[in-house]
């Protein structure tokens, strides 16, 4: 999952890209309006026109190259860097446009990319000359940038005779205005990406995660840091007319934050990110081109976002789905056990006489009403911890159920046992503490426990603890000796 | 120099009144923004207050100002406490929670306003970004007993600065506090987190009423601009507030000039004068000007100053 995927994914866009490059049909976008949906999602998805075929290219171009890059900004902590140097860039497109007053794609992206890089030097340069913070230096230049922008590009509109049409669409993006052009720059900045992160791929992934080792160990982190500076300011010029100038920094951070969120692997991330970069794109190239006139850029983002919030809540392991089913199961885990614990405690209470328990005693014991007790009596035989013969009131351990009750109370018991000898507490006050950890002690920590206790058989309040003898023999083999037997005096 | 007055001065009378007071107001929140560290969320705000101000004209079918407030301040509390959820629920950092929240409610604001009926709504793509001032004072004029006081624009920007000044005259030793020491205002017995939602709250209306003459982004400029500068110049709050009001007045006159001799957006030249001012205050502040840092370095050569880093070609 490292360099090998990464060149898989190279290979899977040339692949992606030679599929499509036999001309079969031609018409103009204007034409195809009077189809249904469905005829329309057939339109896009065979790629027939040449137009579409360049707005989807282009979104799975941009896809990956954001997805890519936006990685690296997500484990840097630099997210909006992206959203700055996407404003920044503006400036430079307008000046590309003055320089021929065409819409001449290499122009703009030297120009933009020129001012990219100077937003990053300037973040840099207010971040360490004045006392202002990250977020202020990143707002000045996202701002300030912005604004330079505006004002050329309204200068441009007002100019007689320049040939200014598409030139709104770098605003909010109109991925069915790209050019052929366009898409040939965009599958060159995407090559260069994938190779230079291919062939770069240890550095970049010590001086993200440790600039600090990756200095000691020689790497150059500044100059590492600009080079994915000048990649990030590449992709996100090409990006322009796909996604426009407001919304690039959600096609670089919004796909990245949701594989973050799937994987703790930087190859699976990029991997991840990268696949949804291009789900969105897609989606919002398509829904631009299913709603006749809508901007591009907005319907990406949305499909990204919509990528994140499945992730957010339905992610296998850290989404909140997953974390509130877990936390739950831990707390039935947790009241299931303490119901064992009070069947115990009713046992030892009458010296193991009788192996069944009724409603009244457990009631008693937990200080509830018989309704509450027969409530968690069936949640334990719903487990297998307990049985309930359909013609008796009384409840009956399982063997697992009696294994599990023994383990809890001896947990309990050597804790507050290792409590007051080791840590020197009062006897009346390490009964809550216990109460917390007896569900999580684990058999390693318990042996441990038992060793340095010297296999002591009775707790601080005198109760016998269950030992090993106790938890492996079943509940009839105790009655027989009147009294549960403490560890080893059995054997 | 004075063409633009001569030809028509209460036009540009309006824009630059319509400029300082967007100035004063999102200056005076701004540098408590930038006390904070919240230049950003400033940001988000300003971006996500669209889908509110949306919503709020498909209820209404006019732009009614409570509901366009109503929406906004909604739209800002949502923008916050989504940063919040998205922060505290998953492992994503707040700057990229910052990110996707802001985004995804800009985009649904820019689909919602492609696909509603747009009669009599000002809100498209270009006023999003760029903003309107230059139309303010064509908006149709407010009477009162039967005088024309000025257009309703100008005079409901006014109230917020106002109300702005107010809060913040009334509230400074709270907002002085809870700025700088979070922990302390609690101990005094403040609720830090009223103010802060309180804070937010204010800021969403300030956008909204900035919304329309700057543009989305340009508000952040707004917000921050002005407050950088000034805190380039000094330390003390009370003399920070002054300075704001000072760079407002400074950068709104002469973006005016700029706009008119360039023939390019109004507000968009103003934010560039503003930026300007900023990077002269950042190098020739007398307190701590780039320019006196690297002349006293280079006659004494003790390079006492640890803070800079790599001075250049950077500026």
């Amino acid at each position: 999952m490292n360099r090998g995927s990464l060149r898989w994914l190279g290979l899977a866009v040339l692949a992606f890209g030679c599929l499509f490059c036999t001309d079969v049909w031609a018409a103009r976008i204007s034409e195809i309006k009077e189809y249904s949906i469905l005829e329309q999602a057939a339109r896009f998805f065979t790629l027939r026109d040449p137009s579409l075929r360049n707005a989807l290219i282009g979104s799975v171009l941009m896809g990956v190259s954001c997805g890519l890059l936006g990685s690296f900004l997500i484990v840097r902590k630099q997210a909006l860097m992206g959203d700055a140097l996407s404003h920044a860039v503006l400036p430079g497109v307008a000046l590309g446009f003055l320089w021929s007053l065409t819409k001449n794609p290499l122009a703009i992206f030297v120009g933009a990319t020129a001012a990219g890089l100077l937003g990053a030097a300037t973040v840099h340069a207010v971040r360490t000359t004045t006392k202002h913070k990250e977020d202020a230096a990143l707002g000045f230049v996202l701002a300030a940038f912005f604004a330079a922008g505006v004002c050329l590009l309204t200068m441009i509109n007002n100019l007689p005779g320049a040939q200014k049409s598409g030139l709104d669409k770098f605003m909010f993006g109109q991925a069915a205005a790209l050019g052929d052009g366009d898409v040939i720059l965009m599958a060159v900045v995407t090559g260069l990406v994938v190779v230079i992160l291919a062939l770069g791929y240890k550095e970049f992934k010590v001086t993200s995660f440790d600039s600090g080792f990756a200095r000691a160990i020689g790497f150059p982190a500044q100059g590492i840091h600009y080079t994915l500076m000048l990649l990030l300011a590449f992709s996100i010029v090409v990006s322009l007319q796909a996604v426009g100038v407001v919304l690039v920094s959600a096609m670089l951070v919004t796909p990245a934050a949701a594989a973050y969120l799937l994987t703790d692997r930087l190859g699976r991330m990029l991997l991840l990110a990268a696949v949804f970069g291009v789900v969105a794109g897609a989606v919002g190239s398509f829904l631009s081109f299913v709603g006749h006139d809508m901007p591009t850029g907005p319907l990406m983002v949305l499909a990204g976002s919509a990528v994140f919030a499945a992730a957010l809540f339905f992610g296998p392991r850290y989404g909140i789905f997953a974390r509130w089913w877990k936390q739950q199961s831990r707390a039935a885990r947790t009241r299931r056990e303490n119901t064992l614990k009070s069947v115990y405690h009713v046992l030892e209470k009458r010296s193991f006489q009788g192996d069944s328990v009724s409603w009244q005693e457990l009631a008693e014991q937990r200080r509830e009403t018989e309704d509450e007790a027969r409530h968690l009596g069936d949640e334990l035989c719903r487990h297998q911890l307990a049985t309930r013969p359909r013609d008796q009131a009384d409840l009956f351990l399982t063997p697992s159920g009696w294994q599990r009750a023994c383990e809890i109370v001896r947990n309990h018991r050597l804790w507050e046992l290792y409590l007051t000898n080791a840590a020197h507490m009062a006897a009346d006050h390490v009964h809550e503490d216990a109460e917390k950890i007896e569900h999580v002690l684990g058999e390693d920590t318990v042996r441990e426990l038992e060793r340095r206790l010297n296999y002591a058989t009775h707790d601080p309040h005198g109760k016998i603890i269950p030992g090993l003898a106790d938890v492996q023999s079943g509940l009839p083999s105790l009655t027989r000796g009147g009294r549960a037997v403490g560890f080893g005096s059995d054997t | 120099m004075i063409e633009p007055w001569a030809e028509s001065g209460a036009l540009y009378g309006w824009i630059l009144a319509m400029g300082i007071l967007v100035g004063v107001s999102c200056g005076l929140v701004g540098n408590y923004l930038l006390l904070r560290r919240m230049a950003l969320v400033g940001d988000a705000i300003s971006h996500s207050v669209l889908p509110g101000l949306v919503v709020a004209f498909m209820l209404t079918h006019s732009r009614n100002i409570p509901a366009m407030f109503a929406g906004a301040l909604v739209a800002g509390l949502i923008t916050v406490g989504l940063i919040e959820f998205i922060h505290k629920k998953s492992r994503v950092k707040p700057d990229a929670a910052i990110c996707i929240a802001f985004t995804t409610l800009f985009a649904l604001g820019v689909v919602m306003t492609s696909l509603i009926d747009k009669g009599g709504l000002h809100i498209d793509a270009e006023c999003i970004l760029y903003g309107e001032i230059a139309f303010v004072p064509l908006e149709p004029p407010v009477e009162w007993f039967g005088i024309a006081i000025g257009p309703q624009p100008v005079l409901l920007m006014a109230g917020v600065a106002l109300a702005v000044v107010g809060l913040s005259v009334v509230f400074y030793k709270e907002l002085l506090v809870s700025s700088f020491d979070p922990g302390l205002t609690t101990s005094l017995g403040f609720n830090a987190a009223a103010l802060h939602y309180g804070l937010m709250a204010v800021l969403s209306v300030v956008v909204v009423s900035a919304f329309e003459a700057v543009g989305a982004v340009m508000v952040v400029a707004m917000l921050i601009i002005p407050g950088m500068t000034a805190a380039q110049l000094s330390s003390r709050l009370p003399v920070r507030h002054g300075l704001v009001v000072v760079h407002s007045g400074i950068s709104s006159l002469a973006g005016l000039h700029l706009s008119v001799w360039l023939n390019c957006s109004t507000a968009g030249a103003m934010v560039v004068m503003g930026a300007l001012l900023f990077v002269l205050a950042w190098l020739f502040s007398p307190s701590d000007g780039l320019v006196w840092r690297w002349r006293r370095r280079g006659s004494d050569g003790s390079g006492e100053e640890g803070t800079v880093a790599s001075p250049g070609g950077k500026v």
